[in-house]
């Protein structure tokens, strides 16, 4: 037994020796949540990074699903040894920002760096969900999407119904979902992944409505959740409930696990995010396009414009200045305009840059491929207001799945809409006050 | 009269007793205090503000509807999940301790179960009774049932309340297999003689000699529903549509873990560790009495 540890020590001794490389590079650490395709990307763009400077070295990880990274990464500041990079889904926005001392904010980042940094070469639909009121960039964007209506363009033309001039509105989707139902697809005329993302956040900023007040949270942990007094949000509930009876509507999950509805034909409009583009792209078998979101008419200003979602890298706060500098170097790589061009094209990303759009753009792209300009174009359809800005509030994971279950409540009858619409504001609320007293 | 052996002094039976006491605190005693520790803290997630709120997050809690909610959904779990798996698993039992052919590979067969880790388990039954994926849910829709687990509460909690059972009866027939085997032939063989049926040879023989095997897993099993049980309602429903699958377990799970609400997560899980001694205390005081050793 001795004999074996001692040699087990000596190899492990060898084994680290020959890993740590001649020159002495700066590690750094960037814990992700992508699988796939996506996991693919994020190990390329390492690599490349590493491959064109020898100072700093990049060490990707793969730490589980969003909620999994954010917490690995929690757990690890907490223990001492966090990551340089965490990358955190839109929804962690406020558990962030709120934890100072724990992040180095990105604007500080550059500035402390020296790194030429023009925050206005930004696309502001995309950063201002990652930035201050005073417009300071917190974290660095990387994979960002919006929400739009995918169609089945096959099922369309069955039920008579125009493939190249998808509904518009509320009122003309459950037209069309009854049509869709009645030419035989009667499990589900129209569906949505990402229930509260479609049916509250997106709902109130493209309709123009605030969720809350102090601008979504934008402007402070103190914000009063206040969408269940909203006319349009109890309007929009009060008719899904309605059409979830005889399944012109049908609900789908609170994740995205129920997009295989739409790419196994059998589902034919479903409003889920951008980010779909690469699995449907893949896996239906069906001609298929994509619209912005429906709006409801009546609904002063709508369409507004849409929010983001997806991801962005947070820097971790209590690093050296000289790893620091190294992760001010790699944000500099990662927002040049030729890569941003081929992140977007190749992944369906957003591009983060107006330049990169700009270019994209002029290279007569979209024209071919219009369902990826699709989001983009909601994102920027008008300038965004104090609703349409984004959200920030702490405990938005919890949120999140409170405000799924009332919906799943007003769904299944359990509920009156408005009822669940107050709840889902009362039990929010009570999170909010509770993360308000930590967040000090 | 001296009945026991006995060490001279204290040192030896305390040194002897070390390493388990080591144990003890190291995994169990200081893991316990932490928790409750934490319970009277309100915290943000990052550790960096802390605040000592006394009973905060216990007050906060009972006056939380989700939580008796919770608590309700655990009761109806439980009695289901036990009840089941003990029924269904000693009537295989009896069935597989019969004399007949391949035996042997019934056995097998039905120990394998027991095998599949509880998320594998809840992929599984997805596969089976996923509304859209599932091709027992799409019988049960064409046969008119609408199933539906996504949003129906009670349908939700059958599919959570199925694969918990099926996972469990592997295990409970493994030792209700092992408990009948060791019940001597000699005293069944002499109700035969006496006339009695195979149905009054299992009440009044079987059943009475088996309970100290049925008190063992009524015990087991009760722990398997109370804290085992959390990877397959995630993996199946996620605790909802609407909180109708979220057990109290789950909740000190999603409510610490996604929702970053360390102290009232903490409260919970010391309010569920009281109830667990409480019940297996009473299991103990007043069931174990009917056992027959």
């Amino acid at each position: 037994m001795t004999v074996k540890l001692t040699t087990l020590a000596s190899v492990a001794a060898f084994a680290m020796a020959a890993a740590s490389p001649a020159l002495a590079q700066t590690e750094i650490q960037w814990w992700h949540a992508l699988t796939g395709a996506n996991n693919d990307v994020v190990v390329k763009l390492a690599e490349e990074f590493n491959a064109s400077q020898k100072d700093y070295k990049v060490v990707v990880a793969y730490k589980g699903s969003y909620p999994d990274t954010l917490n690995a990464g929690i757990a690890a500041f907490r223990a001492g040894n966090a990551p340089h990079i965490l990358q955190v889904f839109e929804v962690g926005t406020g558990t962030m920002m709120s934890a100072k001392g724990a992040v180095k904010p990105v604007h500080e980042l550059m500035k402390d760096a020296g790194e030429t940094f023009d925050p206005k070469a930004y696309l502001p639909a995309i950063t201002g969900y990652y930035s201050t009121p005073k417009g300071e960039m917190l974290s660095m964007p990387f994979n960002s999407s919006s929400m739009v209506m995918w169609y089945n363009k096959d099922a369309f033309k069955k039920a008579g119904l125009n493939p190249d001039a998808p509904p518009k509105t509320w009122p003309e989707v459950f037209e069309a979902g009854k049509k869709l139902k009645a030419a035989g697809f009667d499990k589900c005329g129209f569906t949505n992944a990402w229930a509260t993302w479609a049916n509250i956040e997106q709902f109130g900023a493209w309709h123009n409505i605030p969720l809350s007040t102090k601008v979504n949270g934008m402007e402070g942990f103190d914000a009063v959740l206040t969408f269940n007094k909203d006319p349009m949000f109890l309007k929009h509930w009060t008719n899904l409930a309605e059409l979830q009876k005889d399944k012109t509507y049908d609900y789908s999950g609170r994740t995205n696990t129920g997009e295989g509805r739409f790419t196994s034909g059998e589902c034919p409009i479903m409003l889920t995010s951008s980010g779909f583009f690469g699995n449907v792209k893949a896996n239906a078998k069906f001609d298929w396009a994509n619209a912005p979101m429906p709006y409801y008419p009546e609904a002063a200003g709508a369409p507004q414009n849409s929010i983001i979602g997806g991801a962005s890298l947070w820097v971790m706060g209590g690093k050296k200045a000289e790893e620091y500098k190294g992760v001010a170097k790699f944000f500099t790589f990662l927002s040049n305009v030729d890569r941003q061009v081929k992140l977007h094209t190749e992944s369906g990303y957003l591009p983060i840059t107006k330049a990169a759009y700009e270019k994209v753009k002029a290279s007569g792209f979209y024209k071919d491929k219009p369902y990826l300009e699709t989001p983009i174009l909601e994102l920027n359809n008008k300038e965004p207001t104090d609703n349409s800005k984004g959200l920030r509030y702490g405990s938005l994971v919890q949120i999140r799945d409170i405000w799924s279950e009332e919906l799943e409540a007003a769904l299944n009858g359990q509920k009156s809409p408005q009822a669940a619409l107050d709840a889902a504001a009362e039990r929010g609320n009570q999170m909010l006050r509770q993360f308000e007293r930590t967040a000090k | 009269m001296q009945k026991y052996a006995h060490f001279k002094g204290l040192t030896i039976p305390l040194l002897l007793l070390l390493p388990q006491l080591a144990i003890t605190l190291v995994f169990f005693y200081w893991p316990a205090s932490q928790a409750v520790w934490q319970s009277f803290l309100l915290q943000d997630a990052f550790g960096i503000s802390t605040e000592f709120v006394w009973f905060e997050n216990y007050r906060l809690l009972f006056s939380s509807p989700e939580y008796y909610k919770a608590l309700v959904n655990t009761a109806i779990f439980s009695v289901f999940v036990a009840g089941l798996s003990l029924s269904i698993a000693l009537l295989f039992a009896v069935m597989a301790d019969r004399a007949i052919r391949g035996a042997e590979i019934y056995k097998t067969l039905l120990i394998w179960p027991y095998a599949v880790a509880p998320a594998i388990a809840g992929v599984l039954w997805i596969f089976m009774f996923d509304p859209s994926l599932g091709m027992l849910a799409r019988g049960l829709r064409s046969l008119g049932i609408a199933w539906n687990p996504k949003l129906d509460g009670t349908d939700a909690m059958t599919l959570v309340i199925m694969a918990a059972t099926w996972k469990q009866i592997s295990y409970n027939f493994l030792f209700f297999l092992a408990g009948l085997q060791s019940i001597p032939k000699s005293v069944i063989e002499a109700a035969v003689i006496d006339g009695a049926r195979p149905m009054r040879r299992f009440w009044t023989i079987i059943f009475p000699l088996l309970s100290p095997t049925t008190f063992f897993l009524l015990v087991v099993n009760l722990v398997y529903v109370f804290f085992d049980t959390f990877g397959i309602i995630d993996t199946v429903t996620g605790g909802g549509p609407s909180g109708a699958t979220t057990t109290l377990v789950y909740k000190v799970f999603s409510d610490g873990k996604g929702g970053s609400d360390l102290g009232g997560s903490a409260a919970q899980s010391v309010v569920l560790l009281i109830m667990v001694i409480g019940m297996t205390a009473f299991q103990f005081r007043f069931i174990e009495r009917k056992v027959n050793y």
